[in-house]
């Protein structure tokens, strides 16, 4: 075999050149081959968007704004008028922000503690962090249910049909990766910072937020981006456990039309996405190399 | 208040919360109030017929008798071992193939924007992404496929568990694309040099080298799959509903609509405790095959 393949590199016939050729075009030519069904989606998506008519799918033939009509009007069902986009918007940008709140809060105090205090049962809850991070939260969809039904009956307080409640849900199902991730930061603030705070009369919790917390701003952003992100794209929690009107958000809104615009007006329903997904792409775009291995590992569950 | 008093406390006063406590208590709360809790929730309701009254009436093992007169499970059983093993096929082999191109054979910038491509559909919203599949799939002239292939085909209907394996494999793949290309990354230099100065073909240092030294992540793209594959219903929800009859219902859906669209919580939780066991069971099984740290290094952090 050594033989065959010395005398090929001596003198390369023209076919063994072309084959050679070919064979280093051939993985370009796979992967963007599998690209393309997923470039052509996102293409129709923005061209359907912005004309009333898609030739081939992707070539616009006739430029409108009626898709965006969404903007500046209550979108017009037969005489039923869903909610406006704005309150939608409004109610999402609620949710995720509350996700991320709670997520920071959380997770940056559990972080310090298991990167900074020495204590029985710290490997532990390392441990568990990991067996909840893998876990996947939804098959206790039920059983969650009921904890907020629960919680509502008891306390008179809405956790059920209340974006505040599924926030919470939802925030505790990306805790314990955010909380992991966080401990990362603080592990690479060095020991001295932490004592001269305590020197300086600090006690944990002023050192915690007046001397490492400012330390950790990479941190922080990265964990808010993605629960905020993680709350802004929620779907299937507050499908189930939001039933008013009033408290729909951007998903909820769109699965209602995708019900009933799915076969008549596909304008409509590309430019409502294209809004809803905008943030989202945005981040992306700026965010997009080191978002490789942090979006991998902030999955929960179902992808 | 000087130094010195934070480390002499402990002798001074015989009890005192430790200092870790207060850290950790919201963390322990949330994490009680939905993990802990809901999992012995789950394993008590299995045993009622609670339904839209919201009543605990407790009737033993009815629940799990009724999975055998149930017509409906034997389907949704088959259902789900073809749509997890299919796709499972799908995210692991593909997402290697990816992996291993992206960075073995095209150089760094060019992989990375063939991996930012198929990281989109992770990123995309589930209702946006199911949205772009509708259309793709649409019965109509103005479907992406019936263009292509001329076609009125009824995709949704005719081939429901194939759809299905399609729109989670086209996210799924980006998860072993991730690790993989990672892993390759992080396979030395020298190594794939020597083989090259052996006179080695990429195809056999692929086979030889690399995927041999994928080993670990394989085993971890795989039993993670798994685990999400049996649990999410989130896409199959958005594009077939489990529809038409049934026809691409699985396992974790039909829980789902047993609790919420028939308002058989207990039934419901019956349904889902299983899948509970199993999630438990593969999830404890990581943390032993895998090791802490490893498991750790692969989940990323």
């Amino acid at each position: 075999m050594n033989r065959r393949e010395e005398r090929r590199y001596v003198a390369p016939t023209a076919f063994a050149r072309w084959r050679r050729r070919l064979a280093r075009t051939v993985p370009y030519l796979f992967l963007s081959l599998s690209c393309l069904p997923i470039l052509s989606m996102y293409l129709w998506l923005f061209m359907s968007s912005l004309s009333s008519k898609v030739l081939f799918g992707f070539i616009p033939a006739e430029f409108t704004s009626r898709n965006w009509r969404f903007l500046w009007e209550p979108i017009q069902m037969g005489v039923t008028a869903h909610m406006s986009i704005w309150r939608a918007t409004w109610n999402t940008l609620v949710f995720a922000f509350s996700v991320m709140l709670l997520v920071v809060l959380v997770a940056t105090l559990a972080g310090f503690a298991l990167a900074r205090m020495q204590f029985k049962g710290r490997e532990s809850i390392m441990r568990l962090i990991i067996v909840l991070h893998a876990f996947p939260g939804i098959t206790l969809l039920i059983a969650i249910f009921y904890v907020l039904y629960f919680l509502t009956k008891a306390t008179h307080i809405k956790f059920l049909d209340s974006l505040w409640g599924v926030a919470l849900v939802k925030a505790s199902l990306e805790i314990p990766w955010s909380a992991w991730i966080i401990k990362g930061f603080f592990d690479n603030i060095p020991w001295e910072v932490e004592w001269s705070a305590y020197i300086d009369g600090c006690n944990r919790f002023q050192a915690w937020y007046k001397v490492i917390l400012p330390q950790l701003k990479p941190g922080i952003a990265a964990i808010s981006i993605f629960s905020f992100l993680a709350g802004w794209g929620e779907f299937i929690y507050l499908y189930t456990f939001i039933f008013s009107e009033q408290n729909q958000t951007l998903s909820l809104l769109i699965k209602a039309l995708i019900g009933e615009f799915r076969f008549t007006d596909y304008g409509l329903l590309a430019a409502v996405s294209l809004f809803y997904i905008f943030p989202v792409l945005v981040f992306f775009i700026f965010t997009q190399k080191g978002l490789m291995r942090v979006t991998v590992g902030g999955i929960k569950g179902g992808r | 208040m000087e130094p010195k008093r934070v480390w002499r406390r402990k002798r001074a006063i015989p009890f005192r919360i430790p200092p870790h406590v207060p850290f950790l208590l919201p963390f322990a709360f949330l994490v009680t109030l939905f993990f802990f809790i809901p999992v012995i929730l789950n394993i008590l309701l299995a045993f009622t017929d609670m339904d839209f009254a919201m009543r605990w009436n407790f009737v033993g093992l009815e629940s799990y008798f009724r999975f055998f007169t149930d017509r409906i499970i034997p389907k949704v059983l088959l259902n789900t071992v073809i749509y997890v093993l299919a796709t499972l096929a799908i995210n692991v082999g593909f997402g290697l193939v990816l992996g291993i191109l992206s960075t073995y054979y095209v150089p760094e910038n060019v992989g990375l924007l063939f991996r930012a491509i198929w990281l989109l559909p992770r990123m995309t919203p589930p209702v946006v992404y199911a949205l772009l599949w509708l259309w793709v799939l649409d019965p109509t002239e103005y479907g992406l496929l019936n263009m292509l292939i001329g076609q009125r085909v009824n995709w949704t209907m005719q081939h429901p568990l194939g759809v299905v394996i399609l729109v989670n494999g086209m996210v799924g793949a980006s998860f072993g694309m991730i690790i993989f290309s990672a892993a390759v990354k992080s396979i030395p230099r020298d190594y794939i040099m020597a083989a090259q100065v052996d006179g080695a073909s990429n195809w056999g240092i692929v086979r030889r080298i690399i995927i041999p030294l994928l080993r670990w992540p394989l085993m971890f793209v795989t039993s993670w799959q798994t685990l999400s594959l049996l649990a999410s219903y989130e896409y199959i929800l958005l594009v077939t509903d489990g529809g038409p009859f049934y026809k691409s219902e699985v396992w974790s859906l039909y829980a789902y609509h047993t609790a919420f669209s028939h308002q058989l919580y207990g039934y419901g939780a019956a349904i889902a405790m299983i899948l509970v066991v199993v999630a438990i069971i593969i999830t404890l099984l990581m943390l032993k095959i895998f090791g802490f740290r490893r498991l750790m290094e692969l989940v990323g952090g």
